[in-house]
């Protein structure tokens, strides 16, 4: 049982999409294919959030109007299921997110020291992005391979059984990916 | 590699084939028994005899509940003039919990098989997955697996010439551990914030979209296959009765060999930590083990033997849950593990209850104050009386696993928490 590790795809921020939010047509297309999968276009939302989120980097206001328009669905319900979900954003955040767990495995295992290390290594706080918009570090809960603790997330790659010197590698090798 | 017929011979089902090389490739996973006996399912089964057969079987919910499967499938009514769908529940979010994430991820054809199997016996023409959100990896290797299934007429309309026709979809939830909740799902599932709905009605009589809905846990619905291929009989000689089949064991926390590990129902808790996990990592007895997932009530060094069943932990004063053990060694801080167990209870309370919303924050905040050598032994009847007052006096039961860390730090170790208190004194 292995899985392999990779430094994963950057975040794509479109920061200027706001005026004119629209899905390509091939998003179009494939919301149209996704719809039918389910009894009622609600069931769709969440998929078709997760489409604009890889698309814009995070959900604006006129992005989850956007949504709502495409859906036939009132936009305090789109607002209602992002404010839900906590893998939902509203804000953008850097191009690598690191998600730390530190629950109960992960706690017994050094989750408390390794994010703190982190922290350090970055010069922010937890829930914050570096200056240069590459790095945010968030605590978050079980993250279901207490198997491999201590888990870190980045951009949704699992590294199991993460220590400061992996991590420091692994910052090292984002850096060089996007550019610094 | 092949589960044997003989159930004396049974170590293993769920993860009979999850070290072959690539068996997440139809190819692969066919020529180690994959989809080998749906054929004869779909020509010379019918539904009342699947049913039976599962309820032979005496397999018991593997995502928590411990509910005997067969029962739940026979309460969904036939003939309503709707649909009735069948949800697997991939969501795993209880802490400690990582058991379905390897099926998925490392052999997916034993699932949709599963799901077929199900859902011929059901009547059911719309399945879903939901996995959790994290679980990306695991997203895109279903979506490959049943992209392969689709291609190879595992799925879609008429099955392999038996004319019935079954489509599966994967649906990836976004970070909220009370969508394990099976009517939080169902709402998930329908594009809401996932609340979980007053039952009755049940699921199986109004479900998703209100109509008859069947949620079953990933490795229930792995355990399918094996079932009717050696038949309900043979599942209910493997483990003791009541509690029959194997189990995967989600092992961490202070443990040399932390991981997945499926063994026959029965085994002794203390068999699987040091014979498969290579033991603790400080002293030969754990200072707590929580045997089913955080929302388990904990034990402790005196029920270090209790056999691996739902009743023998029931009878001990706990839960087998989902089988997420984890323990803790005589290192471990029990004042800092209940402060972060409150934490994350506080996190995820959906908001709808009172005395969950309130209860879980106040839980948080006196535990808190008492890490930090700030509480005062009036603290520890606060906790006492909110995590009493809380527990069975809500929708679902996330207040009852927000309780239990707190009502087990108190019982077993108040010296523990005195300690703290003293700190301020100090």
């Amino acid at each position: 049982m292995s899985a392999d590790t990779v430094v994963p795809e950057m975040v794509r921020v479109e920061k200027d999409h706001s005026e004119k939010a629209c899905f390509s047509d091939d998003r179009l297309a494939e919301i149209e294919a996704l719809v039918k999968r389910y009894p009622s276009v609600q069931s769709a939302l969440m998929p078709v959030l997760y489409m604009a989120q890889e698309d814009y980097g995070y959900l604006s206001m006129d992005t989850q109007q956007m949504i709502a328009d495409v859906l036939g669905l009132r936009l305090m319900q789109v607002r209602e299921v992002v404010t839900f979900y906590t893998m939902f954003r509203e804000q953008p955040c850097g191009s690598y997110l690191l998600e730390v767990c530190t629950n109960a495995g992960c706690m017994l295992n050094g989750a408390n020291e390794l994010v703190a290390h982190m922290c350090e290594t970055l010069q922010i706080k937890i829930g914050e992005t570096t200056p240069d918009g590459m790095f945010t570090v968030i605590e978050v809960e079980c993250a279901g391979a207490c198997g491999g603790a201590p888990v870190v997330q980045v951009n949704n790659v699992y590294h199991e059984k993460a220590t400061a010197e992996s991590m420091d590698a692994l910052i090292a090798e984002c850096r060089t990916a996007g550019g610094q | 590699m092949a589960i044997p017929s003989d159930p004396k011979q049974v170590k293993q089902i769920c993860f009979d084939r999850i070290n072959i090389p690539d068996v997440n490739k139809l190819a692969v996973a066919r020529k180690h028994g994959a989809y080998e006996f749906l054929p004869t399912v779909l020509s010379e089964f019918d539904s009342a005899r699947i049913v039976d057969e599962m309820k032979t079987s005496g397999l018991r919910g593997r995502g928590g509940a411990g509910f005997p499967t067969g029962l739940k499938w026979s309460f969904v009514p036939r003939n309503t003039g709707k649909p009735t769908y069948l949800l697997c529940n991939a969501d795993e979010g209880e802490p400690g919990t990582f058991k379905d994430r390897d099926i998925m991820r490392f052999d997916p054809h034993l699932l949709i098989e599963g799901m077929i199997m199900s859902g011929f016996a059901l009547g059911v023409h719309d399945a879903y997955i939901y996995v959790r959100g994290e679980f990306l990896h695991e997203v895109n290797v279903l979506n490959a697996a049943i992209a392969e299934a689709y291609a190879a007429n595992l799925l879609g309309e008429d099955i392999l010439g038996s004319g019935y026709d079954m489509h599966l979809t994967v649906h990836r939830g976004a970070g909220a551990y009370i969508c394990g909740e099976e009517t939080a799902l169902i709402e998930s599932l329908e594009g809401k914030p996932g609340r979980p709905r007053f039952k009755p009605p049940f699921p199986a009589v109004e479900g998703f979209y209100r109509s008859p809905t069947v949620v079953n846990n990933v490795e229930t619905l792995a355990t399918v296959p094996a079932i009717l291929k050696f038949g309900g009989d043979w599942h209910a000689a493997i483990g003791v009765p009541n509690n029959t089949g194997c189990k995967i064991f989600s092992v961490s926390g202070h443990v040399n060999k932390a991981g997945n590990y499926e063994v026959p129902m029965g085994t002794s808790l203390k068999t699987l930590i040091e014979e498969q996990c290579g033991g603790l990592q400080h002293g030969s007895v754990p200072k707590v083990v929580i045997p089913g997932g955080s929302s388990t009530p904990w034990l402790t060094a005196e029920h270090y033997d209790t056999p691996l069943t739902y009743d023998a932990m029931m009878k001990a004063g706990s839960m087998l849950g989902s089988g997420a053990i984890i323990v803790m060694d005589e290192t471990a801080d029990v004042v800092a593990m209940t402060r972060r167990l409150a934490h994350f209870y506080a996190h995820e309370s959906c908001g709808q209850c009172t005395p969950c919303r309130e209860g879980t924050g106040w839980l948080e905040r006196v535990m808190t104050r008492v890490e930090n050598g700030q509480g005062t032994e009036e603290d520890m009847s606060v906790l006492s009386e909110a995590a009493t007052h809380m527990a069975g006096r809500t929708i679902c039961a996330l207040a009852d696993g927000a309780a239990a860390p707190i009502l087990s730090m108190l019982e077993h170790f108040p010296e523990d928490v005195r300690a703290r208190l003293l700190e301020k004194a100090a």
